[in-house]
């Protein structure tokens, strides 16, 4: 099926490589000290097939796929290239092999236009000149051919995560990469984007490419994949042909155990915490954000957004975080106006904010552990003696938290940015729920978090509502949404186009209000036939 | 590199305090880099048909070979310690503070002018007095392009630079005027220099028959307190935040402006003080040329202490005997004068190389440590290409 189609020139590396037909890792043994990250692994992957890496965080996917693209050197084992052996020294060895990588963590600079970032680090045609206008009509083919909708001039600091996704895989594609491994490609992505990307993949693979799909979605696993290969603890426990598996066998071997679905159960909401009304805000591209919002939330009530990324989501969290200026309408956190209080007022009044980028805005990543704890709290006088930090009882507050909160860190010293997203995330959770917020705004929560990290912060979602604190939950994983939601707001274009009641509206409806079509069509609108049993899972393992 | 060693410090229940392994190769990188420099500075003097193994030897005993040669280079330790105390401050707070010979002048001017027009008033009054008029005309000139930042966005760099050539034209004037020296005048020397302060006002001898002098103690103490102000309290804490993630501290209701102008007006007090210890402490009177570079040499003092107060300390030890062994070498082995600032400017520039080294080296054991102790493996890549954009200068 994959006929190797002649490449074009403009391209990377002019060197119009072979395509690779199959790549084997026999044998991988890769120790970390006191760890054994894969132990004797075996894996492979074909053109024309999407193989999937299945398994829960630390099963040892990311470094099984590190290896291969040449991050880290395998301790034993060999990797085979079509038959050949080959030793990746860097990612630079395997970008010339034709591998290519989507990380969880996009490598894009925010400040450059999307040619650019594409041409990054690549020779010009024109040395010393640049070749921008080659590159751009390159990204536009290649864009058209593959279904990545972006604007090649457009900077990435004004694309959404789904945007800057569709960029790095251009990046690979233009440089010609034939076997592209995606790191959990969807964490951070609306089903809409999700959609859009599959169709993308599937027409990847019709072209040839051999594409590995590091998961932890049952579900989405098996919509895409050809082949699925399940690890745990860093050894392989099953490959498998997708049509012969179900979701609860691949549950199975990928936990070692059985697997629960946990859901918010139904509740009385008390009196309004956090009411706006008719909120306006400008966007970073100068042009309005937000269209004049009017939500409510009330105690012991989870309200949740859902949206396609760039509808506004972002900026009515920054709003209410204290980050944005509203230019109209009003905040009221428990009947107190809060439309232009300083974030230290807002604090005061009792709303907590989970920011969306949380390496940015939540933590500062050279600060320990124990300081990144008290970002909002250090001058408060229980943790100071005057101007002087009183380090004993921070500790003693830390080290409770990191206990509560199950942090998996080596100490309260370690800088926080040695820690995963999910120990991060849960130590901003800490820091946030501690302080006994009345509203808490959690902006993507579980984005790019593993499935345990994602179950703990599920699970203190579910009972700070059970103490009857006001919770917007904004996320643009719509299972997410659905499944801890008392009420859904739907956004579009910023602005609210309908607010639905818990098991009200069914996946597809929610899709097509995120896509803009009002409610009183959406909800009429023939629910088709398997979505009543959409898989609405929010972590899995009990 | 700071940061580790302020949590090894603070660690009362940790294993071990110190980490030997960790101090000795930070302390081997940067003499490595020093004996890198000397040897292309041996290829200079060659070329100068000047034996060079006699002209580091000159250097090594203008520095070590005399009581004298050894106190002098702590005398131009002190100057250069009390810069370098207030640049830890304002690039901790991503502030670049280029304006230190214009906050030393304005400190040098403010305790020439008072203490002339107090000559009256006892030492134990006048000098710390003086002192702290010094620190507050610095951290005036440091406030200055500070709150520029802070309101109007200025560039600090840019503002200042200006501010120093401000301050450098004015100290000129008002040395060719108001603040000549009388004596100058009758005997018709017209020097561009102040008169002599009275003696009350002196800082204490530490040896006799030497310039040493109690600044390089109030110096250090300085050091210490600036390290406890930075990591113990709050307006530290916040400090340090500001010039980590901006963003973050905005989140955090920190006032980003507020934090950045304080410690660009802090940078200028500790740089104000240079200046008056200077004029009260070596000088006894203010002169053109009071700042001998110290504003500019301070920052690069800072920048081989790791920007901390602590690592500053020998750092300004360092490149005070470095200046004073150069100073030696010139006068012993006849070389040029330009070919010891070439020599000077290659130890900085191959020692603060060493930096990147350094951070490398902390970076890749904080690694190794994370992955020895946590069941999981560390997402190095993302790590690695996300902090280098956004690196602290």
């Amino acid at each position: 099926m994959a006929i190797p189609k002649p490449r074009n020139n403009s391209g990377a590396d002019a060197t119009a490589q072979r395509r690779i037909q199959r790549i084997e890792m026999c044998d991988i043994v890769k120790r970390f000290p006191g760890v054994l990250a894969n132990d004797r692994v075996c894996f492979d992957v074909k053109a024309g097939e999407v193989h999937a890496l299945l398994g829960e965080n630390g099963a040892g996917k990311s470094t099984l796929m590190r290896q291969l693209f040449g991050l880290y050197k395998p301790d034993e084992g060999e990797i085979l290239i079509d038959g050949q052996r080959v030793e990746f020294n860097s990612p630079a060895d395997a970008i010339r092999a034709g591998i290519g990588m989507i990380h969880q963590h996009f490598m894009l600079v925010p400040t450059l236009t999307v040619t650019q970032n594409v041409a990054l680090g690549l020779k010009s045609s024109r040395e010393p000149l640049t070749d921008l206008d080659v590159v751009a009509k390159r990204v536009r083919q290649l864009s058209e051919e593959y279904g990545l909708k972006v604007d090649p001039d457009a900077y990435i600091w004004q694309l959404s995560v789904g945007e800057q996704q569709r960029v790095e895989i251009l990046k690979a594609l233009y440089r010609n990469a034939s076997m592209i491994i995606l790191d959990e490609p969807t964490a951070v992505l609306t089903p809409q984007e999700v959609k859009d990307l599959f169709a993308t993949l599937r027409r990847m693979v019709q072209e040839g490419h051999g594409l590995v799909f590091i998961s932890h979605k049952l579900y989405e696993v098996l919509a895409i994949s050809d082949r699925v290969t399940v690890l745990r603890d860093g050894r392989v426990i099953g490959t498998r042909e997708t049509k012969d598996v179900t979701r609860d066998e691949l549950a199975r071997m990928m936990v070692g155990r059985e697997v629960k679905r946990l859901r918010a159960q139904p509740q009385q909401a008390g009196e309004p915490l956090l009411q706006i009304r008719a909120l306006r805000a400008m966007g970073d591209r100068g042009t309005e954000a937000l269209r004049g919002i009017d939500l409510e939330v009330r105690s012991g009530e989870i309200v949740g957004i859902a949206g396609v990324s760039g509808n506004g989501q972002r900026e009515l969290a920054e709003c209410l975080g204290g980050l944005r200026k509203a230019t109209a309408g009003t905040i009221l956190v428990a009947g107190k106006d809060l439309t232009h209080a300083s974030v230290q007022q807002r604090l005061q009044a009792g709303l907590a904010y989970i920011p969306e980028e949380r390496m940015r805005d939540g933590a500062i990543k050279e600060f320990s552990v124990l300081e990144n704890m008290f970002l909002l709290d250090h001058a408060s006088p229980k943790y100071t003696h005057g101007i002087f930090l009183d380090f004993r009882r921070m500790r003693e507050h830390a080290a409770a938290l990191v206990k509560e909160y199950t942090v998996k860190t080596p100490s309260l010293e370690t800088p926080i940015k040695n820690l995963s997203g999910g120990n991060i995330q849960k130590t901003i959770m800490a820091r946030e729920l501690s302080r006994e917020p009345r509203v808490l705004v959690a902006a993507q929560p579980s984005r790019g978090i593993d499935i345990g990290a994602t179950e703990y912060i599920h699970q203190r979602l579910l009972e700070q509502r059970a103490s009857g604190q006001a919770i917007l939950l904004i996320s643009e994983d719509l299972d997410e949404v659905q499944a801890l939601s008392d009420r859904i707001a739907v956004m579009y274009e910023g602005r609210i186009v309908g607010i639905v009641g818990r098991g009200q509206a069914t996946a597809e409806q929610l899709g097509l209000m995120m896509a803009g079509v009002p409610m009183e069509e959406a909800m009429g609108a023939a629910p088709t036939a398997p979505t009543a049993e959409q898989p609405i899972e929010v972590s899995s393992v009990v | 590199m700071p940061s580790t060693a302020a949590g090894a410090a603070v660690r009362p229940g940790g294993r071990r305090l110190i980490d030997w392994q960790d101090v000795a190769v930070k302390i081997a990188l940067p003499v490595s880099a020093m004996l890198l420099a000397l040897l292309i500075g041996a290829v200079l003097l060659l070329l100068l048909k000047v034996n060079p193994l006699e002209a580091y030897a000159a250097m090594v005993r203008g520095v070590f070979g005399s009581t004298f040669g050894f106190t002098q280079s702590l005398v131009k330790a002190t100057p250069l310690l009390l810069v370098g105390l207030g640049i830890c401050i304002a690039f901790r707070a991503r502030v670049i503070n280029i304006g230190g010979e214009g906050q030393i002048i304005a400190g040098a001017l403010m305790t020439t002018w008072f203490t002339l027009q107090f000559r009256d008033w006892p030492g134990w009054l006048l000098t710390p007095v003086t002192l702290l008029l010094g620190f507050l005309a610095g951290a005036f000139w440091g406030f200055i392009p500070g709150v520029l930042k802070a309101r109007l966005q200025v560039n600090e760099i840019l503002s200042t630079v200006m501010m120093n050539a401000i301050a450098l034209q004015f100290m000129n004037f008002l040395l060719r005027g108001p603040l000549m020296d009388p004596e100058g005048v009758r005997l018709g020397t017209y020097l561009p220099q102040s008169e002599q302060l009275p003696q009350q006002v002196w800082l204490g001898r530490l040896v006799p028959q030497t310039l040493l002098h109690t600044g390089l103690i109030l110096a250090v103490v300085l050091a210490v307190a600036v390290y406890i102000f930075l990591w113990r309290t709050t307006i530290g804490y916040r400090i340090r935040a500001v010039g980590y993630n901006p963003d973050a501290a905005r989140y955090a209701g920190i006032n980003v402006p507020f934090y950045q102008a304080m410690s660009l007006t802090l940078a200028g007090g500790f740089a104000g003080l240079a200046g008056a210890v200077e004029v009260i402490g070596v000088q006894h009177r203010l002169l053109e040329g009071i700042t001998s570079g110290y504003g500019f040499s301070g920052i690069v003092t800072a920048l081989f202490g790791g920007l901390h107060p602590l690592g500053t300390i020998p750092a300004s030890w360092l490149f005070g005997s470095l200046l004073v062994g150069a100073d030696m070498m010139q006068r012993a082995v006849q070389v040029p004068s330009a070919l010891v600032d070439t020599l000077l400017g290659l130890i900085v520039l191959f020692v603060v190389s060493t930096n990147m080294l350094s951070r490398r080296w902390s970076r890749w054991r904080a690694a190794r440590r994370v992955q020895s102790k946590s069941a999981e493996a560390p997402a190095l890549a993302p790590a690695l290409s996300a902090s280098s954009t956004q690196e602290v200068n």
